[in-house]
């Protein structure tokens, strides 16, 4: 039990490690442009990716380094995407917010809110024809609850019984905004009943509570049971962007959800249970010794190629 | 060699695609039990299953699940019943279908093919009555054509299925019921491209695309009675564009009218005349656009009829144009 705990210390650490050495590389402006972190966040990824089938579809959002991570696509190759390498996922064409690597199972990210939604549909009626039984998994914020193509989506594939499992990372933010001003009633879960489907409200913190409703989840649609929403509460500990001034935070709100972070309560957990500080110490430092090193050797790889920029637009 | 309508000949394109390319869908709003409003889709769901469905009135649903399902091997066919209601999840066209083999480095392709239907007919109100394609034309990543003979309805079709990009296929509705002429349904998948002219001519090149193909070429045979001999160069393939052709005729006709039903700003009429003007064609006198004027569409037909070209107005335009050679 607890090396499947270490196992998940260390995946939430690697992202953890990642995002913040994403911060350092964009402060210093070796990485460009709109950055969104995860940070407080990666219990939902890490739970969720570890109950996946390898050809399962997985559409995430443009807060999707740690979906990524936890689905296997190397922090070298998304290091080298981030700051425009041509060694990067996509050879420096996605960038933070949009990049892909679906030799992995990642579909992308996307950066229109909401929008991977009915693309995931597609990528479960597509199993439904070529006899895979996928199931594809579609991320998004708690904001793209309230996007029209969101809603689309979870009544096409409850209507056509797909495959998919909604993932709602409930951040308690849509953007700047909080989600509470934004909505009535504030169980998003609840919206699952109108299309007829389930609709659970997570722990989002708690990778163990994750992974057992997105397993519960990817078992009832890949048995003929259709779509079901997740909604993961959460808390992300840094801004919406890299640069936010986050004037939206109450007073002692950022101490207030440190202590309900993902990592910091698995830590505790596996100190509770024994587990020596020392084992734990070296799990954060492993992590941040690997996400350094893949940074230092994806930075050494050249820049994009200029001459290559007006490739790949049509078959 | 069967003798279709236009529209029979989109119906047998699909019959054609779904018998030859297993891996093809074709979904959207009524096109599996009701076959189509306009019966283009007719007969499909019978033969095929549930490769043919309806959806929820849904056109993000529609296209992104169309996105979604071509990244994993299928090749959907999804009509958008109106182009005017592709507007409403413009997003999964511009922002989702044209990036993924882009993104990727081709690595993820999106082949799927949006059939959709444009133009006024009598009493249509504005919501469905705009040409759209200078929309789409700007858009690097999508394929657009727009035929308007019964052959080149099922060709076009049948090569936007095959391509392995997002191609738009934008139809007009005015034409579906329009005079039946024979087939060929049984031959190769044509190139993506290329012009078509319609008629020779030495004095005026007539570009034109679409619905509007069958004014101009009235208006060009009422020309030929008055002894102006102009040449009809249909362009039904507008991305990827027959720059070359267009250049060429108006090199040696040396007056260029670009004739759409769209409205003339901002309309493909302008990067046509931007490209022969950019390619140094000496011209015997300024290059002209007919199109509609830049106005909502009026409901009522006889609106709708002072506003779009008809061969008269076309007639009188290219007597213009000759008129003021220098």
């Amino acid at each position: 039990m607890s090396e499947r705990r270490l196992a998940d210390l260390l995946a939430m650490w690697r992202i953890r490690a990642f995002e913040e050495k994403v911060r350092d590389l964009r402060a210093e402006g070796t990485i460009v442009g709109s950055v969104h972190l995860c940070v407080g966040q990666e219990a939902v990824p890490v739970g969720a990716c570890d109950a996946l089938e390898p050809h399962d579809a997985l559409f995430a959002t443009y807060r999707g380094h740690g979906w990524a991570l936890a689905r296997g696509v190397p922090a070298q190759a998304l290091f080298a995407e981030l700051a425009g390498r041509a060694s990067g996922v996509n050879g420096g064409r996605g960038g933070s917010a949009y990049f892909t690597a679906a030799e992995y199972g990642f579909h992308g990210e996307n950066s229109i809110v909401g929008a991977g939604a009915p693309i995931a549909c597609g990528a479960a009626l597509a199993g439904r024809h070529d006899g895979s039984n996928r199931v594809a998994v579609s991320v998004f914020g708690d904001g793209a609850m309230n996007q029209g193509a969101v809603h689309e989506a979870m009544n096409f594939a409850a209507a056509f019984c797909l495959p998919v499992v909604f993932v709602c990372e409930n951040n308690r933010y849509s953007e700047l905004t909080p989600i509470a001003d934004m909505v009535r009633n504030q169980r998003l879960a609840d919206r699952a009943a109108a299309y007829g489907m389930p609709g659970h409200r997570v722990d989002g913190n708690d990778v163990e509570a994750v992974r057992f409703h997105v397993r519960d989840a990817l078992e009832a649609a890949r048995e003929g049971g259709g779509p079901t929403l997740l909604e993961c509460m959460t808390e992300r500990l840094v801004g919406h962007y890299i640069g936010d001034a986050e004037t939206y935070r109450q007073p002692g709100e950022l101490e207030r959800i440190a202590r309900r972070e993902p990592i910091a309560r698995l830590r505790e957990g596996l100190l509770a249970d024994g587990v020596p500080a020392a084992d734990l110490d070296a799990v954060e430092r492993g992590a941040r010794a690997e996400m350094a090193s893949a940074a230092e050797r994806a930075l050494a790889a050249p820049l994009a190629d200029p001459a290559t920029a007006r490739e790949h637009l049509y078959a | 060699m069967p003798e279709l309508s236009y529209g029979e000949a989109v119906n047998a394109a699909l019959h054609r695609l779904m018998e030859e390319l297993p891996e093809t869908l074709v979904y959207g709003e009524d096109v599996a039990l009701p076959g189509g409003v306009f019966g283009v889709t007719r007969g499909l769901r019978k033969r095929y299953g549930d490769r043919v469905f309806d959806t929820p009135i849904s056109e993000s649903a529609i296209l992104g699940s169309a996105v979604g399902a071509a990244m994993f091997g299928r090749r959907p066919i999804v009509e958008i019943m109106w182009a005017d209601f592709s507007l409403v999840a413009l997003d999964q066209i511009v922002n989702q279908a044209a990036n993924v083999r882009y993104v990727s480095g081709g690595r993820l392709r999106a082949p799927l093919t949006i059939r959709t239907q444009q133009g006024n007919a009598p009493g249509a109100c504005a919501q469905h009555s705009q040409c759209l394609e200078a929309l789409f034309l700007h858009v690097p990543g999508l394929r657009v054509c727009m035929p308007s003979t019964p052959q080149d309805a099922y060709d076009l079709l049948v090569t936007a299925v095959h391509a392995d990009d997002p191609v738009l296929v934008v139809e007009n509705r005015t034409l579906y019921f329009g005079p039946k002429e024979p087939v060929t349904t049984d031959g190769p998948v044509r190139p993506m491209g290329g012009a078509r002219t319609r008629r020779t001519g030495s004095d005026v090149t007539l570009v034109t695309w679409g619905a509007m193909t069958h004014r101009v070429l009235a208006a060009a045979e009422a020309l030929a009675r008055d002894g102006v001999e102009a040449e009809v160069l249909e362009t039904p393939w507008l991305n990827p564009f027959d720059t070359e052709a267009v250049i060429e005729s108006a090199r040696r006709t040396r007056r260029l009218a670009v004739v759409h039903e769209a409205n003339v700003t901002g309309g493909f009429g302008a990067e046509v005349v931007a490209r022969v003007a950019g390619a140094g064609v000496a011209l015997a006198a300024p290059p002209i656009r007919i199109g509609a004027p830049d106005v909502r569409m009026p409901a009522a037909p006889v609106l709708a009829q002072a506003l779009i070209p008809d061969a008269a107005r076309i007639i009188e335009d290219v007597k213009g144009l000759i008129a003021g050679a220098r």
